[in-house]
């Protein structure tokens, strides 16, 4: 009873950090692509991700069953839907190998909820993964 | 008829009475009632805004000189250096005039001519990548350059002040210090008196007839003179205000003590601007500036066409030989990560770079070209949020607060008033 109540505060505490980590937007978390093709995860420069600074990310892109992805071509826009507007920049996507790109001159100019869309066609194949960002 | 007389009495005169009376009351509690406690949430919201959250003074990269406290001082002389201007009257410190937070208190600056924006402030400067209203400057130096050579304000050419500035006895010693070796320019068959690009026929002329390898020996100068006057901007900063006092307080929990420091009305205000008012999309971070390019609905000035804003001044800023990408920048190319990134397209037609909300007392009048003459028509402005004459008013749905409301904001937006952060000797002719 009490290894069972002990495994189950343990698993709690783990989601409850699992779920900082995701809320936060700014550590390492696993985003699936809407029609499930791929998977992306990311890291920023900034941790935690901080309005008004200019920054980048280390983005990884692997296919559904986790294989690197290195020769996608990925494009990126978002916004803040609420608002109806988009990023205050335009930022660029550059491949770096074994599946990993850098996303260079991200800055979000207002707090509340941010969506980023990452288009990603690996040739014929093209999916979109949508990141969001509560700041 | 006389029960007539009190029926009608009744309806006419007591009823409305009445109906004044629970208005009133109403009215009473709405506006007088105290600040609710803050949540945790707005708590760590209204310590964003904290000037104790103002990350170091920057330094730019592009700039050498950017720190060096010779080249502020070698500025602080030419901010205030009327030689500078071809008719030797108008210094910087004309339009940025210290006493006004160096602002000018005009809808549009009046030097040799009449500019074609308002005066900003110059404090807090240094954290914005992007300088004029419209951010067609992407360093504090290399807007210190415009104004030198633009007919409008101080009308001289870069030929003249290089040579004025690396001739002259003691600006001569301090740009060597700086610099190291002073320029010649006594050669006037390479160097004449007066010449630069796009300006007066006489002057465009001379130019032309410079090698491009003298070009570069004047450029280069006057872009150094940009370097030191910016050093100089540079350490304009706001200093801690009634708001910061109060911010304090609220982290160390000290609620008490805060409340002595602002009036209920200025706290309701701060509550309207980070909530219904959403004043905060915009102006946001310690110097309530996103410093970013928004398009607001201002009216045009009267007999101007609408400013197209940003969407110009991308443009210029990317063919601007001085900018962070130029040959006298000391960044390479692929660092200006600003530049690089700068955004484009229609959402920048009419949009106008968000101006810091400190120090808004004596700053008057408001907005690109002054047209709006206080802060409570300001804040009318985006109450009524009216549809934008050219692009779109991205605050349009910004409205519905009450007079009251109104009030209390503009209440809690002056309690931002503060003296710049520096030793009085700065702000002064020296």
């Amino acid at each position: 009873m009490l290894r069972k109540s002990l495994v189950l505060t343990a698993m709690l505490i783990l989601q409850t950090f699992c779920w900082a980590v995701f809320a936060q937007g700014s550590g390492k978390s696993v985003w699936l692509s809407e029609n499930e093709l791929f998977q992306v995860s990311f890291e920023s420069q900034l941790n935690p991700i901080v309005i008004n600074q200019i920054h980048s990310w280390k983005l990884q892109v692997m296919t559904a069953e986790g294989k690197a992805v290195s020769d996608a071509v990925i494009s990126v826009k978002g916004g803040m839907p609420e608002h109806n507007h988009g990023l205050a920049t335009a930022p660029s996507i550059e491949a770096s190998g074994d599946g990993n790109y850098l996303l260079q001159g991200l800055r979000f100019h207002m707090m509340g909820y941010w969506e980023l869309e990452l288009s990603i066609t690996q040739g014929s194949i093209s999916d979109t993964v949508i990141v969001t960002l509560d700041l | 008829m006389k029960l007539s007389i009190s029926a009608g009495y009744f309806r006419f005169i007591l009823t409305p009475g009445l109906l004044m009376a629970v208005g009133l009351c109403f009215w009473f509690v709405l506006a007088y009632k105290p600040p609710a406690a803050w949540t945790e949430a707005e708590k760590a919201i209204i310590n964003s805004f904290s000037l104790a959250r103002l990350p170091a003074l920057p330094v730019d990269r592009s700039n050498a000189v950017s720190t060096d406290i010779r080249a502020a001082e070698m500025g602080h002389a030419l901010f205030f250096d009327a030689r500078l201007s071809v008719n030797q009257q108008i210094s910087c410190a004309t339009c940025h005039r210290p006493e006004l937070r160096f602002t000018d208190g005009l809808d549009k600056a009046r030097a040799l001519g009449e500019s074609r924006r308002n005066t900003p402030s110059i404090a807090g400067l240094s954290y914005s990548p992007w300088l004029y209203w419209d951010g067609r400057r992407d360093s504090l130096w290399s807007q210190a350059l415009s104004p030198l050579e633009d007919p409008q304000e101080q009308g001289s050419n870069r030929m003249y002040i290089a040579r004025f500035v690396t001739e002259d006895p003691e600006y001569g010693k301090q740009y060597q210090l700086l610099f190291g070796e002073l320029p010649n320019f006594t050669d006037r068959s390479r160097f004449p008196n007066d010449a630069g690009p796009e300006l007066k026929s006489e002057w465009f002329a001379a130019w032309q007839g410079m090698s491009e390898g003298d070009q570069d020996i004047v450029n280069r100068t006057f872009s150094n003179v940009g370097k030191v006057i910016a050093a100089y901007e540079r350490l304009m900063v706001p200093g801690s205000s009634r708001f910061d006092e109060y911010a304090q307080a609220l982290v160390e929990g000290d609620d008490e003590r805060a409340e002595e420091i602002l009036s209920n009305d200025e706290i309701k205000g701060l509550g309207l601007f980070i909530g219904d008012a959403r004043c905060v999309e915009c102006h946001n971070g310690p110097l309530f500036t996103n410093f970013e390019f928004h398009n607001t609905g201002i009216i045009s000035y009267p007999g101007d066409l609408p400013d197209r804003g940003r969407v110009d001044g991308v443009r210029e800023v990317r063919s601007d030989p001085f900018n962070c990408q130029g040959s006298y920048s000391e960044l390479e190319p692929q660092q200006c990560l600003e530049l690089i990134h700068a955004r484009e397209g229609l959402e920048l037609i009419g949009a106008m770079k968000t101006p810091s909300l400190r120090n808004l007392e004596g700053t008057a009048p408001y907005m690109h070209k002054g047209q709006i003459k206080t802060l409570a028509q300001t804040l009318d402005h985006y109450n009524e949020a009216p549809f934008a004459m050219i692009g779109h008013n991205e605050a349009e749905e910004i409205s519905g607060m009450l007079s009251y409301e109104l009030k209390q904001l503009e209440a809690f937006l002056l309690s931002l008033q503060a003296p710049i952060a520096v030793d009085e000797r700065w702000l002064q002719a020296p």
